[in-house]
């Protein structure tokens, strides 16, 4: 025990030497943070559209007006045919056009299947993306707004991933992904940069060659970066709170409990890139395209999983950063309980008992 | 052939770093066609000074010309007339012994018939014209350190830096190193050379002895030797340096 | 003296394509200083690491204190002290703190075993709050040294401590190392300068990853059995290419401003060799028949072996 304090010492000390490391580490979520917020805030104001109304009733006007008064979309044209449409895009100024079908009013209310078609400027996917699941939020809210009203069964099928962001805003959705983007980044890269530094250095070979066992040489290097990468968690969710006002409905505790197993998933892969590299600008690399990609791409944090081609779907599912972002998700957005979220939990918990395994294993007693 | 023709030419050369001293006033001379030995303890500051020579970095008071240029303006002329060995950098081992020189004589800007020419001759000299494409890093040290050298003349220098050049090498090859400087000094080069290895201070026409940030002695290995009451080059050295340890 | 501190039978490793050790064998007795003379690339380094439970042999064995290198590498970790090439010090903590950092791993503290390492810590002690990153590299090399030898260990290897080092660090370096061997502590070190063979109990000549010659430094010398003569003349250069053309010369080399000219006969004087340099235009002529040092040998035996 007082061999591991040692150890935790000395890592402490290399930490706060290194203060431009240090403050870039606690620094990064909030400026991350702060940029994916606006930006993304900025990007869906006032985006132009234009709207096909083949049924001109009741209805669909009543939903024009939702979509223009929500402030993300502003009317552009009113069209009065399929033919314009190609034209428009061409010019390239309408992001999204909103075809209403004939008799929409009364499909709606008796038929409940009325067909709304969203055409989008796909060449700005994340845009697209986005306005696309707008629209479908608007809708659906409308829809739950009329079944307080009427009897009848709802008319058109809402888009489930929105309709628990009753404010639309699209930080909601990006604070899950930056955490599970973040804790792979500080985990898993500073872990494997923290190894591999002493193998440069030759230091790790009086480690290896001293009673010290390869377990406890990697836990003591480890350690400091869960309390970091903890203490990032807190600072991710207090900035979004307080500045882009996301809430956390569910457990906090649960919460916390859930980051701390991703940290340790993280840093399990970092430790599995220092056993396969002896440079810190391989364990670099390999943390950055072998992991950050991935989890930015891959994990529906951007794109969703949904859309991909089924190869890059069963890819998706074997990436911790896709079930730890849904369990947050889950948490934060829908507030459900640990109930909810056991099996993605259970998945997350073999992935890390896997990796663990792995990298104790990999992790060698002698220099080859 | 030794010169009295000043080829390096410093005056109360003073480098501080914030309160440290680490050159204290150097004055020397180093001429035309020497093999001058710069020998010193670790953090006497020979690094320091070696590297205003080259004109790497700045000095913080002085008058000092390398191959006729002021190292505060002309450090780009200096730089062209000189060529640089260290034990720690000198070779791209991922490169062939071939490219590795027609990459040092294209940054001094030969041209390719000249790189063609030079190199052939090199190689058949060194005996290496058979492993031309061969990786640096699958050649033993001492052809390697041999190689360097070369590389750091190829471009013909007024002068040639070469720090701790023997460091590790064989008997053998340390010796057909310094057959190689004594080669490279008939042909005009001078040579401005640091090394821990004692003996080979013998081999240099005049050594200056660096200790805290000063030259304590300059003069010929003789005339050191008679000065210090020495056997040695050795003796010489630990009576300069023992009692003035730095840190 | 025992021969059983650190035995090697047979060891070797390759790499790839290079055969970096070829079937190495010796025996240090018990707090004997002995050392690994050679060139860099001479195998010197990975023969440590095989003998410190770094690297596992491909062929032989070995053992330290009588504990093997493979099966008992825990035990063997416990009695080691080991200082690599490059000085193993965490160049962001201060003196003081990567001393205290090697103790508590060793499971012992600076206190306990301060007597083996005061005298070469209290020249480093006034920096104690230095970064050892800026430290120069004699006071480094004290450093790394106290921090092998604070768990007491029975068996120190060091690999190239002197490298690099100035003449004055290296000359305290062996003084420090002889102190220790009373306290009974082996004592394997590695260095690519011949001068200081004579400091070692016994000596491996080592080149091209074998073993040239195992022997007492004096025992090395006395046996050399050619004549080695000492010239000196005001023209060092020529004076080699002339020698070379006398008969009966084997070898000429230059140390320092002599030439040390050995004969593969002994029917040649002093005399005979001062003639012949003179009617080749020699000049202050000093020409004295010399006992071989161990750099002598060590030339000689690369170019028989070769």
């Amino acid at each position: 025990m007082k061999r591991f304090a040692g150890f935790l010492y000395k890592e402490i000390y290399h930490i706060i030497r290194d203060m431009r490391t240090l403050i870039v580490l606690i620094g990064m979520p909030v400026v991350q943070l702060l940029l994916f917020g606006y930006v993304l805030t900025n990007e869906i104001k006032d985006a132009k559209i234009a709207i096909l109304d083949h049924s001109k009733d009741e209805v669909t006007s009543e939903l024009t007006q939702k979509f223009l008064s929500s402030g993300y979309f502003k009317l552009s044209r009113e069209l009065q045919s399929e033919n314009e449409i190609n034209t428009l895009f061409q010019e390239g100024d309408i992001k999204e056009v909103i075809v209403f079908e004939e008799d929409f009013a009364r499909k709606f209310e008796k038929d409940g299947n009325a067909k709304i078609q969203i055409i989008n400027d796909a060449s700005e996917p994340n845009t697209a993306n986005l306005l696309v699941n707008y629209t479908n939020a608007i809708i659906s809210d409308y829809v739950r707004q009329s079944n307080r009203t009427s009897t009848a069964a709802p008319g058109i099928i809402p888009e489930v991933q929105m309709a628990y962001n009753a404010n639309l805003k699209g930080v909601f959705m990006f604070v899950p992904g930056i955490i599970a983007m973040l804790l792979i980044l500080i985990s898993a890269l500073m872990t494997s940069i923290t190894i591999t530094r002493e193998k440069e250095l030759g230091t790790m070979e009086v480690l290896l060659v001293s009673p010290l066992r390869p377990f406890q040489i990697v836990l003591g290097k480890v350690a400091p970066y869960i309390l970091i990468a903890f203490i990032n968690v807190v600072i991710i969710l207090l900035v979004s709170n307080i500045v882009f006002h996301v809430p956390v409905r569910g457990s906090v505790v649960l919460l916390l409990a859930e980051s701390t197993l991703y940290i340790i998933t993280a840093l399990s892969l970092g430790i599995l890139i220092s056993t396969i590299t002896n440079s810190q600008q391989v364990a670099m690399m390999l943390s950055l395209i072998g992991l950050m990609l991935p989890t930015i791409m891959l994990s529906g944090f951007i794109y969703p999983v949904e859309n991909m081609p089924l190869p890059l779907q069963i890819i998706c599912q074997l990436m911790p950063p896709k079930w730890f972002i849904i369990i947050i998700k889950n948490i934060m957005l829908k507030g459900v309980g640990f109930t909810y979220v056991w099996k993605e939990t259970l998945v997350l918990l073999g992935m890390t008992a896997f990796f663990i395994t792995l990298s104790v294993k990999k992790f060698k007693n002698r220099l080859e | 052939m030794v010169t009295t023709e000043s080829i390096i030419h410093v005056r109360n050369m003073v480098k501080k770093f914030g309160g440290f001293v680490a050159n204290d006033n150097l004055n020397f001379d180093v001429y035309r066609g020497e093999i001058f030995g710069f020998l010193g303890a670790n953090g006497a500051g020979k690094t320091t000074a070696m590297k205003i020579l080259c004109g790497l970095s700045l000095p913080t008071s002085g008058e000092i010309k390398v191959a006729g240029f002021d190292v505060y303006k002309e450090t780009n002329l200096i730089k062209r007339n000189i060529g640089y060995m260290s034990q720690r950098f000198s070779l791209y081992e991922d490169l062939s012994v071939y490219e590795n020189i027609r990459f040092y004589g294209g940054i001094y800007g030969l041209s390719r018939k000249l790189i063609r020419e030079r190199a052939d001759f090199l190689l058949e000299t060194l005996n290496l014209s058979d492993i031309r494409n061969k990786l640096i890093k699958d050649l033993p040290l001492g052809w390697r350190q041999k190689l360097a050298f070369s590389v750091a003349i190829f471009h013909k220098p007024g002068i040639v830096f070469l720090d701790e050049p023997t460091g590790g090498v064989d008997p053998i090859t340390r010796r057909q190193f310094w057959e190689m400087i004594y080669q490279a000094a008939a042909d005009g080069i001078t040579v401005f050379v640091t090394t821990h290895y004692m003996d080979e201070a013998e081999y240099c026409n005049r050594v200056s002895i660096m200790v805290d940030g000063k030259i304590r002695a300059l003069d010929t290995p003789e005339g050191l030797k008679k000065q210090f009451a020495a056997a040695t080059m050795n003796e010489v050295f630990l009576k300069l340096a023992r009692n003035n340890q730095s840190v | 003296m025992e021969k059983n501190a650190v035995i090697a039978e047979n060891l070797s490793k390759s790499f790839k394509k290079v055969n970096a050790v070829k079937s190495v064998s010796f025996g240090i007795g018990k707090g004997e200083l002995f050392g690994f003379i050679g060139p860099d690339g001479a195998g010197k380094s990975t023969l440590f690491r095989m003998l410190v439970t770094l690297l596992l042999p491909d062929e032989g064995k070995a053992s330290i204190s009588g504990l093997d290198v493979v099966s008992d590498f825990r035990k063997v970790r416990n009695i080691l002290g080991y200082m690599p090439g490059k000085f193993s010090l965490y160049q962001d903590l201060t003196v003081e703190q990567n001393l205290n950092f090697y103790a508590t791993i060793f499971g012992t503290t600076v206190k306990e075993n301060y007597h083996l390492i005061k005298d070469i810590y209290v020249q480093i002690e006034p920096f104690k709050n230095r970064l050892a990153g800026n430290l120069s590299g004699g006071m480094k090399q004290k450093l790394a040294l106290s921090c092998a030898l604070i768990h007491k260990p029975e068996v120190l290897v060091l690999d190239e401590p002197t490298t690099g080092v100035d003449a004055v660090s290296r000359k305290e370096f062996w003084e420090m190392l002889g102190r220790l061997k009373h306290e009974g502590i082996t004592i394997l070190v590695s260095t690519p300068y011949m001068d200081e063979a004579i400091l070692c109990d016994r000596v491996a000549l080592i080149q091209d990853g074998s073993i040239l010659r195992i022997d007492k430094p004096d025992e090395i010398t006395k046996s050399f059995g050619k004549p080695v003569f000492a010239v000196k003349s005001d023209r060092t250069h020529d004076l080699i290419l002339d020698l070379k053309s006398f008969r009966g010369v084997e070898a000429a080399n230059l140390f320092g401003n002599q030439v040390h000219v050995v004969m593969n006969n002994s029917d040649v004087d002093a005399g005979q060799i001062t003639t012949f340099l003179k009617e080749k235009g020699q000049t202050s002529l000093d020409v004295r028949e010399i006992e071989a040092g161990i750099e002598d040998c060590f030339i000689d035996l690369m170019i028989n072996k070769s």
